[in-house]
């Protein structure tokens, strides 16, 4: 990744990835591995070339090859039958999610699957939610085929524990469908039949003409009321036995005001009612909940552990492997797991060797060596050659689990702020109350028949409907706006929050450093070809990180071996050999024995000498690479915001990091993944609006518990523990722009607030009195809709790109 | 004016019959994806000819 290889721009046919030295050129095509041409051969002997004509380069690397066991858990019945959704006898229908998609060629492909495999019938691609369902035969093709299959193309199907759990996200959208479309079918026709009387056509007024449209509009305002706005009553009711008032508390007494004086009205002749103004009403809030709804599919926020853990894992029993799905585990089973494969599952080592990358879990960044007999705790990755081990603990108990399962984490989740919305309408239920019944009573001193409607009419016309849109529609709009600079949200509320968030919390590794890059670079005398040859070939006998770095960094072309005698490795000190007659060690500068003389406090950076026969020729020095801007990102948030560090490494790097961070910054280092969620539960408990910017499943809890959690990722694609936002790792020096945004959307919901008031106040003017006509409730109530909706819309997106946060 | 309760009466039924198409639409799962068909709709149904794509195309 990242390396310059070749000044060369040819790329290779199928994923355009950069050639190496050696390209494999097939069909007057070059290809940078074997994997991607073996694709190529695939599509071109089965007519499938199209799929480069549509996108250009648009294969997926294939550079590591799934092992081919690796699938072999899907021949299990019990795993099938969690997996699949439909089985008879013939056909079995099956939805992948597939991270991996990304352009129209994509679709294609997968949407010709059935020109490939005879066994497909027919697959269907719903892009937004990356995922596929397929169709396919299971006697010509079975499913573990068709998992193969895919893999080859280079599309794998995320396959985890969550599956298997049968948790399928319902679609609760659609009946909120159904009620925009019935609102605005009695709007549109309300509306019609409503016209006559607007423009005062006495002679409609005055026959049988206006009592039939009365009862006419009633009839089409019927399912209005009681369809498509009861959400709104029961959310109302709900939040009253709560001893709560929210916004759907005035909304709702709007509606049912609206809709018995019109009922009145109409069925004692005296009027026609404000049925349009209450179809209208409904409409609008209607599409300013859909657009609030509308959030992104293609990202799972509520990711857990279950979506971390792989389906399957090989057993051994007695000298025969089979394949047991995870949650079945007792304690006791013998394992095996393979090179890349996540350990499930608390176990002893008893065969192999066992480097586990314990990064996701911990945070640190080095694999841990562990020798026979010591326990691994489950989450970990084993890199290197296949171990074996014995569960002793099943996956519900293991100490990764446990953490998920505790009590921080159900409770204390829950964000304490309040939106500008709630806190708005509590105030404003009350003003309304105070003016419906303060007018009520002053008219029934003076003219007893105008009382009930000043009364209702001040009820219909302050009826909070552009106060109801205005955030739905600011904070969906700024998300989607955010969402295109790959800062994506959960939900809109979550903007609002972002805007009030006070104190931000960073965590170290992975977060503000660069996960897999460290820079690397040689000091002291320049290495010959030779001396470079001799460290290459000591180095690469080791899988030390260290050593991998070394050797991906000295990069030789030529990879004769040499023989190495008397080799050794000493853990934690470094390497030696003898090549030929030269004898070399590598490692740390007592190792060496090099008499250095800087102090060891003053080395911020990881260093590796190298001394051939006795003589030090210098030093490998590791630094930890930084973000980019990162240190002006976290200036301009510090100016109005507390920051703080948690790390779970040691403070080795602390000078480094005062560097970055403004002065009065909180660094705590050697944090245990409980100790940054109590750490954060304090912070909230004194008051502070928290933010907690991390990565991994160590961040998971802090990331819960505060008020936002911001979940940093190199590859979307890839797990990222549950949080409120998910931000793509290349946006990470726009964060300080992303949090100006949010506050400045929350000014934008403020002045379409005062906007909305204006428009009430004239009507307020007119109700008081007792003057409101239909007429003009009718014309006031959607323009002051629109108008909100078009000025939050609009400003929002002026101030995306102010903000540049879109081009 | 007689003809005026005709008119209402066509111009429900109509009305009537979108909604009710809508409610179909929806039902038929047409509004969960609203991104997919739009790219869809462009590939080429065409047997496919034996024609390689030409260098120059894909560069």
């Amino acid at each position: 990744m990242g390396k310059v290889e070749t000044l060369n721009s040819t790329k290779c046919f199928h994923c355009g990835d950069s050639l190496p030295g050696v390209a494999i050129s097939y069909d007057a095509k070059e290809f940078c591995c074997v994997g991607c041409k073996s694709v190529y051969e695939l599509l071109a002997t089965n007519n499938l070339c199209d799929y480069y004509n549509l996108d250009e380069n648009p294969g997926l690397s294939l550079k590591n090859p799934v092992s081919k066991v690796k699938f072999n858990f899907l021949d299990d019945e019990q795993i099938q039958k969690q997996l699949i959704q439909y089985r008879d006898e013939k056909i079995s229908r099956i939805t992948f999610h597939m991270p991996t998609m990304h352009c129209s060629s994509c679709i294609w492909l997968l949407e010709s699957l059935y020109k490939l495999e005879k066994g497909v019938a027919n697959s269907r691609v719903d892009f937004l939610k990356k995922q596929v369902s397929i169709t396919f035969h299971h006697e010509v093709c079975s499913l573990r085929k068709l998992v193969e299959l895919l893999s080859a193309l280079g599309y794998e199907p995320s396959l985890n524990l969550n599956d298997l759990e049968g948790k399928k996200k319902q679609t609760n959208n659609r009946k909120l469908l159904y009620q925009v479309g019935v609102a605005g079918f009695g709007f549109g026709n309300i509306m019609l039949i409503s016209f006559p009387e607007y423009f005062g056509l006495d002679s409609f007024s005055s026959t049988y003409f206006s009592k039939l449209f009365g009862f006419l509009n009633m009839a089409l305002a019927l399912p209005v009321f009681l369809y498509s706005a009861q959400d709104y009553f029961i959310s109302a009711y709900k939040s009253l036995r709560k001893g709560i008032i929210n916004i759907d508390f005035p909304l709702a007494l709007g509606i049912l005001v609206m809709f018995s004086r019109s009922s009145y009205e109409v069925i004692s002749h005296t009027g026609i009612g404000f049925f349009d103004t209450l179809a209208g009403l409904v409409f609008f809030l209607l599409i300013g909940k859909w657009v609030q709804q509308r959030t992104i599919d293609s990202l799972s926020f509520e990711r857990d552990y279950k979506s971390y853990f792989p389906v399957a894992v090989s057993l051994i029993n007695t000298n025969e492997e089979t394949t047991l799905p995870v949650n079945k585990l007792k304690i006791g089973d013998r394992i095996l797991i393979r090179n890349n494969e996540i350990i499930p599952a608390d176990s002893i080592l008893l065969k192999g060797e066992a480097h586990v990358d314990f990064s996701f879990v911990t945070g640190e960044n080095d694999p841990i060596n562990k020798i026979l007999g010591e326990i691994i705790y489950a989450g970990g990755r084993q890199i290197g050659g296949t171990i074996e081990l014995e569960v002793c603990k099943t996956v519900s108990q293991s100490y990764l689990t446990q953490l998920w399962n505790s009590e921080h984490f159900s409770k204390g989740s829950e964000s304490t702020i309040q939106s500008f919305q709630t806190v708005v309408s509590k105030y404003f239920t009350f003003v309304l109350l105070a003016l419906a019944i303060g007018s009520a009573l002053f008219w029934y001193w003076f003219d007893p028949s105008k009382s009930m409607i000043a009364f209702t009419s001040v009820l219909i016309i302050a009826c909070p409907c552009a106060l109801a849109l205005s955030s739905p529609f600011a904070l969906g709009n700024s998300m989607r706006m955010l969402g295109r600079s790959k800062f994506y949200i959960k939900s809109p509320e979550v903007v609002e929050r972002m805007a009030k968030i006070n104190h931000l919390v960073f965590d170290k590794t992975g977060t503000i450093t660069q996960a897999a890059e460290s820079e690397i670079a040689f000091h002291g005398k320049a290495l010959d070809e030779n001396q470079i040859h001799l460290i290459h070939t000591l180095c690469s006998n080791s899988v030390h990180p260290l050593s991998r770095r070394i050797v991906s960094y000295l990069a030789l072309d030529h990879t004769e071996k040499m023989v190495i005698n008397s080799y050794s490795e000493i853990n934690g000190k470094g390497l030696s050999g003898i090549i030929g007659d030269t004898s070399i060690k590598i490692g740390s500068s007592s190792f060496v024995n090099c008499l250095s003389k800087d102090a060891e406090g003053e080395i911020l950076s990881t260093r590796v000498y190298v001394s051939i026969d006795e003589v030090i020729l210098g030093y490998f020095e590791l630094n930890h690479s930084y973000r980019k801007g990162l240190s002006d990102v976290l200036q301009s948030l510090g100016k109005k915001r507390k920051l703080s560090l948690l790390s779970g490494d040691n403070n080795s790097e602390r000078k480094r990091l005062e560097g970055f961070f403004p002065k009065d910054t909180q660094m705590l280092f050697e944090m245990s993944p409980s100790e940054k969620m109590l750490y954060i539960h304090q912070l909230k408990e004194s008051g502070d609006k928290v933010g907690m910017i991390g990565d991994g499943l160590n961040d998971a809890g802090a990331l819960k518990v505060a008020d936002i959690g911001i979940s940093v990722t190199e590859n979307t694609a890839h797990f990222s523990p549950g949080s409120d936002v998910i931000m793509d790792a290349s946006v990470f020096h726009k964060l300080s722009r992303f949090f100006r945004y949010a506050q400045n959307t929350l000014n934008v919901i403020k002045t379409s607030f005062v906007i909305s008031l204006i428009y009430n106040i004239v009507g307020l003017s007119f109700a008081i009195q007792g003057l409101l006509s239909p007429v003009m409730a009718a014309i006031l109530m959607p323009i002051s809709s629109i108008s909100v909706i078009v000025f939050t819309t609009l400003s929002t997106y002026i101030l995306a790109r102010k903000n540049q946060i879109i081009e | 004016m007689k003809i005026m309760f005709v008119l209402i009466g066509c111009s429900l039924t109509l009305a009537i019959g979108f909604l009710i198409a809508f409610i179909w639409s929806v039902k038929s799962g047409q509004m969960e994806d609203d991104y997919t068909p739009s790219v869809r709709i462009l590939f080429d149904d065409t047997p496919f000819t034996e024609e390689k794509p030409s260098e120059t195309e894909i560069k």
